[in-house]
């Protein structure tokens, strides 16, 4: 492996246990700066050492060290750190899982703005510059380092702690924790057509993220849910927009392309979310149970809609939310009852909570066009219209729109 | 560290209760404090009174000019204020979120004090 390839992907590991020695985020950021491009000079030249991660972790303690033992001596406020440095000079430099798990309760601590948290966790753990970051969330580089920059001075001014939250709060938290997890991962799925190559590392980041939530974790069955989900959402990501950039329907996709691997440990993760010991099944881990019926159905006609059904019914107890209600409804048309489904729409569409919400009139929409209704499917697509935002999107009902009407 | 939670109250919705129900609130949240004085985490604080009984102070023009009423007009007003020391936020925030006020429907915010002149 090459230098940049070990940086990239030890990144988030050695970072943490940094900043467990360092007690700053800058200070250890700016030691692993060092470090690296110390070993850029060296490694070249002498080898690449036996265990890469312990020489970066080493080097840029001792470099963060010296950096701070400099600046001890022109200002006083350095002092706290000071004190710190002494005490840790005591503690293990060896990499612990525990590490990285108390870096991610901190970067998704709720006292964050989230858009803070998403940066601060892509930053830390995933390893991404800041204008990488910035580049994937389609915002200008110094608004993204602002936001940076305020995470970080909040976490070290109002001593935001390095830890993992005891048992009756840990829940909770781990829910934060998720919610950003994906929220980075729908962010690069949602990706349209041209910036699509860039925001796939949104993805990839996110499931390996949920990765480690799973394997630090695992006596919990949420973050075995939300791994699951996104491996099964991201098992279809090659058959889900056409050569031109427009969105393919699911049911029009070629379940050839899916990828198998993916789909397979999404189901088994489902399952081992679904079996956990005593709780009742998250709201990950039902989402993840409707995405493995769909992946495993081998035809479009074959799936079976009247299990989605049951399960977005189970889903919208634990987390009762009008999106849920809409795709239960969805569920129930495709099982064989599109009259009642759409009862259900229209019943959701009367309350009002979904008015800015484009996927209802598409919903909508849609089973008007298949009960034949064109006239009332046509004026249904044109308000999905105005409300959507996503370019692929509006492509794909305007299509439709003119399906029907000719 | 030091911080100080300011409390934050809907003087309206505060005012249509009964004096008995406010006492019993008061009594609640001097009794969970004063329980974490012995510790040294419970450092003090105040009620304070009505933002009727408020008056600013600033200076126009170089003149100073003095106003009835707060600084500014909110939904919510500071009713009062606690400190205390903390070894991280995640303490303080446990003790607000299980203070008899927030319970009561007040809301806390939570400010770290600084030591010294601005940064």
């Amino acid at each position: 492996m090459g230098i940049e390839e070990i940086f990239r992907a030890e990144h988030g590991r050695i970072l943490a246990t940094l900043i467990r020695l360092l007690g700053d985020i800058d200070v250890a950021e700016e030691g692993l700066q060092e470090a690296f491009a110390t070993a850029l000079e060296q490694w070249p030249v002498a080898g690449t050492p036996a265990n890469p991660v312990a020489w970066l972790v080493s080097t840029a303690r001792h470099k963060a060290i010296d950096r701070l033992r400099r600046q001890v001596r022109l200002a006083q406020k350095q002092e706290e750190i000071a004190r710190h440095l002494e005490l840790s000079a005591m503690e293990d430099d060896a990499p612990m899982p525990e590490d990285r798990l108390r870096l991610i309760f901190t970067c998704c601590h709720p006292a964050l703005a989230t858009e803070g948290q998403v940066a601060l966790t892509l930053r830390t753990l995933g390893g991404l510059t800041t204008e990488e970051i910035a580049h994937a969330f389609l915002v200008p580089a110094p608004t993204m380092a602002q936001r940076l920059v305020r995470a970080k001075a909040k976490i070290r001014d109002a001593r935001i702690p390095y830890q993992v939250p005891l048992d009756d709060a840990l829940t909770e938290r781990l829910e934060a924790v998720m919610v950003v997890v994906y929220l980075v991962f729908n962010e690069g799925y949602a990706a349209s057509f041209g910036a699509r190559l860039v925001r796939h590392e949104l993805c990839e980041q996110a499931i390996r993220l949920g990765r480690m939530l799973v394997e630090l974790l695992p006596p919990h069955a949420e973050p075995k849910g939300l791994l699951a989900l996104m491996l099964l959402h991201d098992s279809r990501r090659e058959t889900r927009l056409d050569g031109a950039g427009d969105i393919v329907l699911l049911e029009d996709q070629d379940r050839t392309r899916w990828d198998r691997l993916q789909i397979d440990e999404g189901a088994a993760l489902v399952e081992a979310a679904l079996l956990a010991g005593g709780q009742p099944p998250g709201q990950y881990a039902l989402q993840a149970a409707i995405a493995a019926v769909h992946a495993q159905a081998p035809t479009a006609a074959a799936t079976d809609w009247r299990q989605i059904a049951a399960l977005y019914g189970m889903l919208a107890r634990v987390h009762p939310t009008p999106v849920i209600e809409l795709n239960r409804a969805v569920a129930v048309a495709m099982s064989g009852g599109i009259e009642r489904g759409l009862a259900l729409v229209d019943a959701l569409d009367h309350r009002g909570e979904l008015a800015e919400y484009h996927l209802l009139p598409a919903a909508r929409a849609e089973l008007l066009r298949r009960l034949g209704r064109h006239a009332e499917a046509a004026e249904s697509y044109r308000r999905a219209l105005v409300l959507v935002s996503n370019e692929a999107e509006r492509r794909h009902l305007g299509k439709r729109l003119r399906e029907v009407v000719s | 560290m030091r911080y100080m939670l300011l409390i934050y109250k809907d003087e309206k919705m505060w005012d249509e209760m009964t004096v008995e129900e406010k006492g019993a609130i008061y009594q609640e949240a001097v009794e969970y404090s004063e329980a974490r004085r012995p510790s040294g985490f419970y450092q003090g604080g105040e009620p304070l009174q009505d933002t009727n009984t408020a008056t600013t102070v600033r200076m126009k023009n170089g003149k100073e000019v003095i106003t009835d009423g707060p600084f500014a007009e909110t939904k919510e007003q500071l009713g009062g204020y606690t400190i205390v020391e903390a070894k991280d936020l995640d303490e303080v925030l446990a003790f607000a979120a299980r203070h008899p006020l927030v319970r009561a429907g007040l809301s806390i915010e939570v400010r770290p004090i600084r030591v010294g002149p601005p940064r």
